[in-house]
């Protein structure tokens, strides 16, 4: 038997975006065990909640993530207005539906690039974020900014989209549909491509629930969860199922990412049909006393805000539970016994979102 | 399984042409409702200081002694929450960004 060794692998690798680090103990050229340490980008966002009113939070938390930013700034809306008792109109609950799935689609462009980068295809990485650029003209042209959107507030949407907008956001979409199936032929059908992600970073379904994964990864380890089933924010009124695959390997995380994308879109589509003329926002009275747990459905899994007022226009307490900080239990499960090499592409399959997770 | 599924996306990538804007020989398009810095029109400003007060990144600054409004471009996040609450809607966006700049300065306006 060889000796074992410890390789640090981050916080500074090409293929992580953002830090986090981890002490990969191998034998050989076999990883045996992998021991996390986070903590290099906490800005301590949860506190601030005591220093800005609870109107002016919605831009603090939309900053937690610069990817996910819009469905933050949501989920702390919901939950604000779930302890101040506010109905959200129906055509702000349906934009906000169209602005959370392109944010998704933009999510899971980004994503299908990085990893293509990770296992050294860097001409799919381009192609993916020259669609990813093409979302978010569409997010520019409606919200203003490219990843902060700034549309969520609590009672409502700042921006309104127009019908006849809308009509032509739709278009584009099935129009990029067709180019998002030409790359996903690419990432499900290559020989090179299948050769990276077939058979590596396996979680059985029963460690998966055991170990409390989220989003896509639990989704590929073939278990039907997705908190949109919830129906929050009007979700209930859309013909939704989520995307499941059994394989539980890195390969279904990227067919559950790619056939997701296909689901946004028809999820914008149909939201656009149901999209009634109304009020985009209701006024906001009084300050929030309660508490109330809000959660919904990110790119990476789920999101859940704690939020408790005390009847003064400073939130008391505000906790944020992030997908990608739920994911690292996995992901040190799937990490076990599989080899250094494959090490970069295990870790970019759960999406990891450092900011998100230590905020 | 497919044979070789990149190569139609290459094909195509060969005689197109490149995806990215020849800027600076092409401006840069911005859209109508794009985010850009703050304008303001300081004639019409009273000096309230709402702006001042509700601003999430205290980029505003207002005297109404000097009858002055500043702001420090590098803080400001462009949220559009001070054109929102303005009374006498002096302030607007506009759809390009400012430029860069070295540390935080302030950009003065004297009515």
């Amino acid at each position: 038997m060889s000796g074992r060794t410890i390789i640090p692998f981050g916080p500074q690798h090409p293929v992580l975006p953002e830090p986090i680090h981890l002490d990969l103990v191998v034998e050989d050229e076999k990883v045996i065990e992998a021991i996390p340490r986070i903590g290099f980008i906490h800005r301590g966002l949860e506190r601030l909640v005591e220093k800005k009113d609870f109107i002016d939070f919605v831009y603090v938390a939309e900053r937690i993530c610069g990817i996910c930013s819009f469905i933050h700034g949501m989920t702390y809306c919901l939950a604000v207005e779930e302890v101040m008792k506010i109905e959200v109109p129906a055509r702000a609950q349906y934009l906000r539906i169209v602005w959370s799935e392109l944010s998704r689609i933009h999510s899971h462009l980004l994503w299908l690039g990085l990893t293509a980068d990770a296992f050294g295809f860097e001409s799919l990485f381009m192609q993916s974020w020259r669609l990813r650029e093409l979302i978010l003209d569409i997010i520019e042209e409606t919200t203003g900014g490219r990843v902060i959107f700034g549309s969520a507030k609590v009672g409502g949407v700042r921006r309104d989209i127009s019908a006849e907008k809308m009509q032509e956001i739709v278009k584009k979409l099935r129009s990029y549909q067709k180019e998002m199936d030409d790359i996903g032929k690419v990432f499900l059908g290559d020989l090179t491509v299948q050769h990276r992600l077939r058979g590596v970073g396996v979680l059985s379904t029963a460690s998966a629930k055991a170990l409390g994964a989220v989003g896509p990864m639990l989704r590929a380890s073939g278990v039907s969860s997705d908190i949109r089933m919830m129906g929050y924010s009007s979700y209930g009124t859309l013909d939704f199922a989520p995307i499941v695959e059994q394989d539980a390997d890195c390969y279904a995380r990227c067919k559950v990412r790619i056939r997701e994308l296909d689901q946004s879109v028809g999820l914008i589509e149909s939201a656009a049909s149901k999209m009634i003329d109304g009020p985009i926002d209701v006024k906001v009275t009084g300050t929030p006393n309660g508490e109330f747990f809000a959660r919904s459905e990110q790119p990476r899994g789920e999101v859940i805000y704690y939020a408790k007022g005390n009847g003064t226009k400073f939130l008391q307490r505000m906790r944020v539970r992030t997908p990608t900080f739920a994911n690292i239990t996995p992901l040190l499960e799937t990490l076990k016994g599989c080899q250094l090499a494959d090490v970069p592409v295990i870790v970019l399959t759960i999406d990891p979102c450092i900011s998100c997770a230590e905020r | 399984m497919a044979f070789l599924p990149m190569t139609k996306l290459i094909v195509k990538n060969l005689f197109t042409r490149p995806v990215t804007e020849r800027y600076p020989f092409v401006p840069k398009k911005y859209y109508p409702g794009t985010r850009g810095k703050v304008l303001i029109e300081v004639e019409k400003c009273i000096f309230c200081g709402i702006c001042q007060r509700r601003c999430p990144t205290a980029a505003i600054g207002v005297s109404k002694e000097k009858k002055s409004w500043d702001i420090e471009r590098m803080r400001c996040i462009s949220c559009n929450l001070c054109v929102e609450v303005c009374p006498k809607k002096c302030l607007a966006l506009d759809v390009k960004y400012s430029a860069a700049a070295g540390g935080l300065q302030k950009e003065e306006f004297h009515a």
